[in-house]
């Protein structure tokens, strides 16, 4: 069996090496300059959303298939997933959204104002409708990265910060590696992280708004991650004053105790993408570059990484391979 | 085929580039509608994404830039002249907007930013109000191109003011008349092509729908009729019944 050097320890680097690992044939390499997963993997900053049916609303079909499984691979696999579903709600003048968005996507039922009670007691009176998609799940994402890190570390794959590659090359370096692929773009979003214990919710919820979309998913503690945005923009890593006052009024929205909260991070990063927002595997002579996640890094990492394992260990063309989405 | 400051362009269809599900699925949209001109927006889609301008480029349609997100004069003017030096283009789509609920046009700034821009040598398109006088002092301003709202942009309900939209092209039969904002189906598109205006541009109503591909294709076809019909001089509607046929010497059925 060749050897494998994986390059990169974000999402897609960590679960391709898991993967790996868990069919016993080889343990591989992976060698990131970082030593560990942090702020400079997009990944770092990500939602942690295992939503594949909301994801359909504006994402191709293959992202609900392929992300049907991601909670299950995450939990078996040392990540804590929260399995209680998504709420989604849209301020009342912005009913027809929700319309919209139940339009779009499956495995949803309407709720009403009791039934939103019900599920997040802290939101009652506030929305009159929502949907409710009782089988998503989510995670803490830094949590997640790291729990795969030590149960690689656990079995003797421990991250390289420098070194040289050898034997088969998987290129997992996300946006760095635009230098060999010159089809994958940036797709910046904005992320702020708040503390506030005062309010008290269990699940994703999703606020919809023609403008201004928003999504919150609790860390646990008191602690929130928001993010909203989807911009066409590699450039500069940074959060716009705009972007910051639209999240919290957003936030403020859904509920007024969110003015009292703590600002504890304000983040941005640049998500890499092909042109159809879909994920690739793709070999060039001794290296297979997996990228192209978009913004569904811990929803599709694990089929992605399955693909990878199959194709590297069984030689079974995966599904994404470059030729076949041209 | 509508003409702007001098260039014919290929399809009376304008179609905006944002909120698509994909870059991939936006070029076979544009592929689908055969739009003749492709709008994109500086401010949210930033000035940095050279990735996806290229994208945009490689559509191999003229590109019209716009200032959407701009609320003053100097915010717009700023942005046009960024415009002008990344897409290489004199064509600026002018947008100052007064209310962010309404994204209803502040056409005091647009005027002002209009002349402005002129004067600096860019071909100006105004997103305005069906507003007579405000047109009026935006062709005194330099604009040869008058893009008024259908309705807000985004909200899909049509033309909400026909009667002012027939008045306006009665008003100005020279000057190429847009409507812009607030198309959501087909009919809406029709009717504005019935009304005689030179072009319609759309964004969410492709970019949102389920099938972004098939509705782009749907807008085109429905131009099109409308111009045709536009151009057939269609009958006046009347209240009293006109039998298309000949009612004597009708067979009696038993």
């Amino acid at each position: 069996m060749t050897a494998i050097t994986i390059l990169g320890a974000g999402v897609m680097g960590l679960c391709i090496a898991t993967e790996l690992a868990a069919r016993g044939t080889t343990l591989p390499r992976i060698i990131d300059p970082a030593g560990k997963p942090g702020a400079q993997a997009c990944s770092w900053r990500a939602g942690g959303m295992l939503a594949p049916y909301c994801e359909a609303e504006s994402a191709e079909p293959v992202v609900l298939r392929l992300g049907l499984d991601a909670a299950d691979w995450w939990q078996a696999n040392g990540a804590e997933v929260v399995r209680r579903g998504t709420l989604v709600l849209a301020p009342s003048r912005d009913r027809t959204e929700l319309d919209r968005f139940a339009r779009l996507t499956q495995a949803h039922r309407p709720v009403n104002g009791d039934e939103i009670a019900a599920l997040e007691p802290e939101l009652a009176g506030r929305f009159p409708r929502g949907l409710h998609f009782a089988t998503e799940a989510h995670l803490n994402p830094r949590a997640a990265l790291l729990a795969l890190r030590d149960r690689l570390e656990a079995q003797g794959v421990a991250i390289e910060t420098e070194g040289t590659p050898a034997g088969l090359i998987v290129d997992a370096r996300g946006l760095a590696a635009r230098d060999q692929l010159p089809d994958l773009r940036g797709v910046r979003g904005e992320m702020l992280v708040i503390r506030c214990p005062e309010v008290t919710l269990t699940r994703t919820i999703r606020l919809l708004h023609p403008r201004i979309p928003l999504y919150l998913v609790p860390r646990g503690d008191g602690i929130y991650m928001i993010g909203a945005t989807m911009l066409e923009t590699g450039g500069k890593y940074r959060v716009t004053a705009r972007s910051a006052v639209e999240m919290l009024s957003a936030a403020y929205a859904l509920h007024p105790g969110f003015a009292e909260a703590e600002i504890l991070e304000l983040g941005s990063d640049a998500r890499p993408a092909f042109p159809d927002n879909l994920p690739r595997l793709r070999r060039r002579g001794g290296t297979l570059y997996a990228n192209g996640l978009y913004r569904h890094g811990y929803l599709l990492a694990p089929a992605v990484a399955r693909m990878a394992a199959d194709y590297l260990l069984e030689g079974r063309k995966p599904e994404f391979m470059d030729e076949d989405h041209p | 085929m509508p003409v702007f400051y001098g260039t014919e362009v290929a399809s009376p269809l304008m179609l905006g580039t944002a909120q698509y599900p994909s870059p991939a699925i936006m070029a076979e949209a544009f592929r689908a509608a055969r739009a003749g001109i492709a709008t994109v927006s500086l401010r949210r889609e930033g000035g940095e994404g050279q990735d996806f301008h290229r994208l945009i480029k490689e559509l191999g349609i003229p590109v019209l830039p716009n200032t959407a997100g701009c609320h003053s004069v100097r915010e717009a003017v700023t942005t046009a002249q960024m415009a002008r030096e990344l897409f290489e283009t004199p064509w600026i789509k002018l947008e100052v907007i007064r209310d962010d609920d309404t994204l209803c046009p502040d056409v005091i700034a647009l005027v002002e930013a209009a002349r402005l821009l002129s004067e600096d040598g860019f071909q100006v398109f105004p997103y305005c109000t069906e507003d007579l006088s405000v047109c009026g002092r935006l062709l005194d301003a330099g604009c040869q191109v008058l893009m008024p709202w259908g309705a807000p942009i985004g909200s899909g309900r049509g033309l909400n003011n026909p009667y002012g939209l027939r008045s306006l092209r009665a008003h100005f039969p020279d000057v190429p008349l847009v409507v812009d904002a607030g198309i959501g189906l087909p009919s809406h598109a029709a009717q504005a092509m019935e009304l005689g205006y030179d072009a319609v541009l759309l964004n969410t109503a492709v970019a949102k729908a389920g099938d972004p591909v098939a509705m782009a294709r749907a807008m085109a076809l429905a131009i099109e009729a409308g111009q045709l019909a536009h151009g057939a001089n269609p009958i006046e509607a009347r209240d009293m019944a006109a039998p298309s046929t000949p009612l004597f010497g009708m067979a009696v059925l038993a």
